[in-house]
């Protein structure tokens, strides 16, 4: 029936389709007059004067309208269409047989990784892959490792915290002070701020015990800044806003330096022509490790009473008390954990930077690394990964993208447009997947054969 | 019934803030038995419930349980002493499947004789085996409350206390549950403290029962002395039993 009346029906949706873009392209016209339209700026003589954008109005109209007409012209039949075939097949989408890619995909992915930075040096050359080492890879990598680290707290044992950015700022300036002041290695520090953030995870955790929720994430909130106002404030030690820089490089092992003069540089003793390069791809390699370390803590975590109480804890605390669940110590240790890992982070980010200042640890990374966590499904590492590589690598993308300046303009400088894709970012993801890019909780325990487990509905279905 | 109750409440009273909930509660639950409280909407049924697990704790009075003064114990150290509680609402974890759920009720022992003991739920509740991969939120309520009973029951609980089992259950699933508690208790000699407001089915399942109005405990008997009592019936059961 919907088949043979579909001819009919189109031009009925071409007629709403335009009367919608019209309709989107007036309000778009309304909106932006004012904000977009017209741009004030000083003259020479410092008055303030203002001029028209009519040709910027213009593309903020046009791709309202456009937008709007594609998405009920052509987006929306589409969407209906393949929701009522599937209504009609009555099976849900949980297929037994998946793609080869889809089966192995974290093998490909870990692959394709330990190959990353080679591969890189082969495409683009030694300094031109320094970029998609650095400032892809490792950039990319170090948020993965944070938001595992923060999918612990928020993730598994549900308590929502918005200062994580704190124990990152701990881990990195455990490195940077102890290791300017005292001339301790990167491989004495590493641990060492890990459990240095993750002391200050329980000193966090205290207080903050009977906390659930809204209350408990003004309170982790505050926290961060406290951390914040401590390193700019505290000079003597921290130096404040002026931050703390020269801090050493990691060295291999002990054993190779990466420091140019060294009598025992890695590139000398390799015959390498020196470049930071290879520096950079130890550094990767050094994330990359940290971050399968964290992975392979959490996934076995997950597997033991002590995860399993935090999982249990976040879907019921009184449930778990009455189970004889210690929720105290059991808070503890998810909020001490998951900064131990934001502290290994740190440190890593010091040695990589070799150089700390309070502005790397704003309310906004914190944000940042929350919005990963929740995009990609709160307590999945397969969905955070990939919601890190999308939201940090497409940051760094923006500044790729000199095209853009032909469409707008040479003033347009496309990182100032980060965070207002960021929302908009999210806001698509939150429609169309409530739940992240992977919001199914995988079971950790199964009785005789895993069986696909419908997650969908669970919240629902309270009796 | 005598020596020395497994469960001893004694002159146990219980505030909210201010508002006094219990006023001087006395109820005694000795081994082997199946004892039911019951009571109307907002006779402190539950809080007695709570009080025995130690959320709120009881300002004055004492509650013994084993011959231990358990009074002033957090609450996860009581679940430690093997009383497991079905609360109200069930309160099972919807994100986990059948299978974790009852895992987490086996932690007290560190999953030592999860095998055995799962056994021997699914062979109770045989409707928990075909759900085992499911998740606790997509249950039936009555499979919930099943899943509530057989997690409790998985930390082989020498006192299980339950409260309002048959809260919004059709009557058919109600006496299977009930059923099932009165297999338990006399194959295995379970212990008991049921808290209702099914004034009929508990008293038929139980050994003794206790009324209670208003925080107090106005009446008590042997289940069967109460069932005829005719001031019970007009008050919980003539109403309430069509």
């Amino acid at each position: 029936m919907a088949i043979a009346s579909e001819n009919n029906v189109q031009p009925d949706v071409m007629a709403k389709a335009i009367k919608e873009a019209v309709f989107a392209g007036v309000v778009a016209f309304c909106m932006f007059l004012l904000f977009v339209g017209i741009e004030t700026y000083q003259d020479i003589n410092n008055q303030l004067v203002w001029r028209t954008r009519w040709g910027l109005l213009a593309v903020f109209v046009a791709v309202a309208v456009v937008g709007r007409f594609v998405t009920v012209a052509f987006i929306k039949p589409h969407l209906d269409k393949r929701k009522l075939a599937k209504a009609k097949t009555g099976v849900l989408d949980i297929s037994e047989e998946k793609s080869f890619f889809h089966k192995h995909f974290l093998k490909i992915a870990l692959v394709f990784l330990l190959c990353y930075p080679f591969l890189a040096m082969m495409i683009f050359g030694r300094q031109g892959s320094l970029k998609y080492v650095d400032n892809f890879g490792i950039q990319i990598l170090i948020y993965v490792m944070l938001a595992w680290g923060l999918n612990i707290v928020v993730g598994l044992a549900g308590l929502l915290d918005l200062g994580y950015v704190a124990f990152y700022a701990v881990g990195a300036y455990s490195y940077a002070l102890l290791s300017s002041y005292f001339g301790f290695s990167f491989w004495l520090l590493l641990p060492m701020a890990g459990i240095l953030a993750a002391l200050w995870g329980v000193i966090l955790g205290f207080p903050v015990l009977r906390l659930r929720g809204d209350y408990l994430a003004i309170v982790t909130l505050a926290f961060g800044e406290i951390i914040r106002l401590v390193l700019i404030n505290w000079t003597d030690v921290t130096r404040g806003t002026f931050g703390i820089s020269g801090i050493a490089k990691a060295s291999f092992f002990g054993i190779w330096s990466f420091d140019v003069g060294a009598a025992n540089n890695f590139n000398k003793a390799w015959g390498l022509p020196s470049s930071s390069v290879y520096y950079k791809m130890f550094l990767f390699y050094i994330i990359l490790a940290l971050c399968m370390l964290t992975a392979y803590v959490t996934i076995r975590l997950r597997r033991m009473p002590i995860g399993r109480a935090w999982e249990a804890l976040r879907e019921d605390e009184i449930a778990c008390r009455s189970l004889g669940i210690n929720t105290v110590a059991t808070k503890l240790t998810a909020f001490a954990t998951g900064a131990m890992f934001g502290g290994f982070a740190g440190s890593f980010f010091a040695a990589r930077q070799g150089f700390v200042s309070p502005e790397s640890f704003v309310f906004l990374e914190s944000a940042v690394i929350l919005a990963i966590v929740v995009l990609g499904g709160m307590g999945s590492l397969t969905g955070i990964a990939i919601a890190a590589v999308v939201m940090v690598g497409g940051t760094e993308l923006l500044r790729e993208m000199e095209f853009l300046k032909h469409v707008f303009g040479p003033d347009f400088t496309p990182e100032l447009y980060r965070m207002l894709l960021f929302g908009l970012a999210m806001i698509i993801v939150m429609l169309f997947k409530p739940r992240g890019f992977v919001g199914t909780r995988e079971p950790t325990a199964f009785l005789k054969e895993r069986k696909a487990v419908s997650g969908s509905f669970t919240k629902e279905g309270h009796g | 019934m005598t020596g020395e109750p497994l469960l001893k409440v004694q002159a146990v009273e219980t505030y909210y803030g201010n508002i006094r909930a219990l006023s001087g509660v006395d109820v005694d639950v000795h081994k082997g038995e199946i004892v039911s409280l019951i009571g109307a909407n907002g006779a402190g049924k539950s809080t007695l419930m709570m009080t025995i697990c130690g959320s709120p704790q009881a300002r004055t009075g004492q509650v013994i349980f084993d011959g231990e003064d358990i009074t002033r114990l957090p609450t996860h150290l009581i679940a430690r002493k093997r009383i497991a509680q079905s609360p109200e609402g069930r309160r099972i974890f919807p994100r986990m499947t059948v299978y974790e759920n009852l895992q987490m009720g086996a932690g007290l022992d560190n999953l030592k004789y999860f095998n055995e003991d799962v056994e021997k739920i699914f062979t109770l509740f045989p409707r928990l085996k075909e759900r085992q991969s499911q998740r606790g939120g997509t249950l039936s309520g009555g499979e919930q409350q099943m899943l509530s009973i057989g997690r409790a029951l998985m930390a082989r609980p020498k006192l299980l206390l339950l409260d309002e089992p048959s809260l919004g259950l059709a009557p058919l699933i109600v006496k299977g549950i009930f059923e099932a508690i009165k297999k338990l208790n006399k194959e295995e000699g379970l212990t008991v403290f049921l808290v209702e407001q099914n004034a009929f089915a508990a008293l038929k399942l139980s050994d003794r029962g206790y009324v209670m109005v208003n925080g107090k405990v106005t009446m008590s008997g042997t289940g069967k002395e109460l069932l005829i009592n005719p001031e019970v019936r007009a008050a919980y059961l003539e109403g309430g039993r069509h």
